[in-house]
């Protein structure tokens, strides 16, 4: 990994979309699980990718943007190393989930949908995590955290 | 420390259980069980630590247990700080300590529910195949391979057995529309999509009996002929979606899915597909487009999906509590689950009680109890121990339902009458610090961001009603923008395509009924 470079990395990230469609086309409804594959591995979904799934799933390229802007989890962007998800739904909001959210931005100095200039958050809504009886939650990566002051989150962000 | 003051300490090792599931992570529950082991080796004391799932009295979580004398006691809830004093107090022998709760079973939250869907939940670690088939896992699925696929849907139909993710239409009725039709292909899909604020009973059962949901949707599968099943998975649950797949591999290994279910000639296979964040993609034609891999745009309907539905097939969509039932339906027998719940609404329902609640958890209990028995006797009031103000029932499209409605029994019929949604059984509570004109606001702001765009009166019509309640809330032409906001209301009630823009003015026009004090001018300070 030590000599890649931007034009390598672009290489090697096509050659994996490449390959993630290629594993997903038989599949019947293979695109959206192609899309999280793709995330998954790269942390977003590039704008590049875009004409690679086009052609190996046989759509448009505008049915397939069509599909990747649809849903609320696909980003076009490189996400910071981590991302918090703040609960922005009722049964947190029930339990101070608003002041939560201003004190998120505040600290960060970011709102959703947006990445710390240092790299280490990215800010993103979410409507609900099932954690709604020990709100107000959140969720950094993949891990949930229930009744989340915002003196436990300034801890959170500390550890990240 | 001296041990020697724990008498009856076992020379076999001990299991201790700490639950996974979420909200019990989400509170410390993995600081505990690495405490306990740590605790454990620096006192040469022989203890498992099983991960099992969550009893569901979220505010006890960590609530761990052991079993003493054949009997778990509970305590709760525990931090990792909490543990050398629990040994120091022979927890592991059911001590007495300050976090103490007795017997498990009878702690009076969970001693006054009836557990039919739940039996299981929270027992045992949730990926051990032997102790779901020790606690009567698979039975209902022998019996179904023993039937015609009419005696199935026959039985699922006498147990009155109702849709639990929302609509409560008659499963055993969608269930025989998909077996008439016709098809060589048919598919059961599974809706763990689970978009409403204030519910997690789907979350549960996957990730604490995730086998309950492989044996229903196999029993639906064999009930109508479909050899195919997809679970659409919510992405913002990802123990969930890794729990379900482990199981999903463990049942295949065991022939319990693939091409011989349980040696019947029949086959069924099972697959999780993980949606990607858009609330609309709950209702369910909208699932089927995002599981066929496009944008989850709503259908027009007819057809049904029972007849063309996934791919263009005969499909059964149903909720995962509506399919997790199935099993101890067929186990029981359809009367046994019918004697449960009142008038049309058969069962139990698995009533999630939810933000500012001092005990907030999981109650299954049969229908027809009323709202204030879960909201006082079960749920304690407020966590913040201020007056209740409001609850909102159903999800973000069910109405907030004001004190004086407190005493409507909990029965789709009876919340109808009063404009209310039992909806996936979620209870969200309110104290008298809420802002009313906010909720308001964001329940159109919810329908403007999640709108698939397809009809007007939802796409355009979310997006006025921010602003006008905007305008409300900062005293511009109040009473004008008032009576628009209710003409907006009618608008996108009678004129959209789908219940999201139809229902998404309920909680609104529930605001303007009830808390109308709240849509004002807001004073400046
Ligand atoms: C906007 C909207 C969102 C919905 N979300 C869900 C959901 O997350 N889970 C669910 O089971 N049903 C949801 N439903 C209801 C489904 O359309 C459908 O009625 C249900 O999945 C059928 O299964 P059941 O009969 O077992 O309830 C939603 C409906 C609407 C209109
Ligand atoms: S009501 Fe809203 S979500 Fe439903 S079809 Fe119309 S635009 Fe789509
Ligand atoms: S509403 Fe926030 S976790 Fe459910």
């Amino acid at each position: 990994m030590s000599t890649q470079d931007s034009g390598n990395g672009t290489d090697a990230s096509d050659a994996l979309v490449r390959e993630i469609a290629a594993r997903h086309v038989a599949r019947p409804g293979g695109l959206l699980p192609a899309l999280h594959a793709v995330q998954d591995e790269l942390g977003y979904v590039p704008p590049e990718a875009v004409p690679t799934l086009a052609e190996v799933f046989n759509f448009s390229r505008a049915e397939v943007h069509g599909v990747i802007s649809f849903y609320h989890l696909f980003r076009t962007t490189p996400p910071g190393r981590k991302t918090l998800y703040l609960c922005r739904a009722e049964a947190c909001q029930a339990m101070g989930a608003r002041a939560l959210e201003e004190h998120t931005r505040a600290r960060l100095g970011i709102g959703f949908h947006e990445t710390t200039a240092d790299k280490r958050f990215s800010l993103e809504p979410i409507y609900c995590l099932g954690n709604c009886a020990c709100s107000p939650a959140i969720m950094i990566d993949d891990f949930v955290y229930g009744c989340v002051t915002p003196n436990r989150l300034d801890a959170l962000l500390e550890e990240g | 420390m001296p041990s020697a003051e724990n008498p009856g300490m076992p020379e076999v090792a001990c299991k201790v259980f700490v639950p996974r599931d979420t909200t019990a992570r989400s509170m410390g529950a993995d600081d505990v069980a690495a405490a306990i082991a740590v605790e454990a080796a620096r006192r040469g004391e022989s203890v498992t630590v099983v991960r099992n799932g969550s009893r569901g009295l979220y505010w006890l979580e960590p609530m761990i247990e052991v079993a003493s004398g054949g009997v778990r006691h509970a305590y709760g809830p525990v931090q990792g700080s909490d543990v050398p004093s629990l040994f120091d107090a022979g927890f592991l022998a059911a001590g007495e300590h300050g976090l103490g709760l007795g017997p498990t079973e009878e702690i009076p939250y969970l001693a006054r529910q009836s557990r039919l869907t739940f039996a299981r939940v929270g027992i045992t670690d949730p990926l051990l195949l032997e102790d779901y088939r020790a606690l009567g896992g698979y039975e209902g699925l022998a019996k179904a391979i023993r039937l015609s696929r009419e005696e199935i849907v026959d039985i699922v139909t006498e147990s009155g057995l109702r849709g639990r993710g929302g609509a409560a239409f008659p499963t055993g009725i969608k269930w025989r529309t998909v077996l008439n039709a016709e098809g060589s292909q048919k598919y059961v899909t599974c809706n763990a999509d689970e978009g409403d604020s204030g519910t997690f009973a789907d979350r549960m059962v996957m990730e604490s009996d995730p086998f309950v949901v492989i044996e229903g949707m196999t029993i639906a599968g064999l009930a109508v002929g479909a050899t195919m099943g997809y679970i659409y998975l919510r992405a913002e649950y990802p123990l969930a979606i890794r729990i379900m797949n482990e199981a999903i591999e463990i049942a295949e290994a065991a022939g319990l899915l693939g091409d011989d279910v349980m040696d019947s000639g029949q086959a069924f296979h099972l697959e999780v597909r993980e949606a990607a964040g858009a609330y609309i993609c709950g209702e369910e034609t909208s699932m089927l487009e995002s599981l066929e891999g496009k944008r989850g745009m709503i259908r027009y309907r007819p057809p049904l999906p029972a007849i063309k539905g996934l791919f263009g097939a005969p499909t059964i969509v149903n909720n995962v509590i509506t399919l997790a039932s199935v099993p101890i339906i067929l186990a029981e027998g359809a009367e046994y689950y019918r004697d449960y719940g009142t008038g049309r609404s058969r069962g139990t329902l698995t009533v999630q009680l939810a933000g500012n609640i001092k005990r907030g958890g999981l109650v299954e209990i049969g229908f027809g109890r009323p709202l204030r028995e879960l909201l006082e006797d079960f749920g304690g009031g407020t966590a913040t121990g201020r007056p209740i103000r409001a609850v909102q029932a159903g999800g973000p499209l069910g109405a907030y339902i004001h004190p004086s409605q407190f005493d409507a029994p909990l029965d789709y019929e009876a919340f109808a009458e009063f404009g209310g949604m039992i909806g996936h059984g979620g209870l969200v509570v309110f104290d008298d610090t809420v802002d009313m004109g906010e909720q308001a606001r964001f329940a159109m702001e919810f329908c403007a961001i999640e709108s698939c765009g397809k009809c007007t009166p939802c796409r355009i019509g979310a997006v006025r009603g921010v602003e006008v309640i905007d305008r409300i809330l900062s005293g511009v032409d109040e009473s004008d923008n008032l009576l628009l906001l209710r003409d907006l209301c009618d608008t996108m009630v009678a004129g959209s395509l789908c219940a999201l823009g139809g229902m998404a003015p309920f909680p609104v026009i529930s605001v303007l009924d009830h808390f109308s004090e709240d849509l004002r001018a807001r004073k400046i300070q």
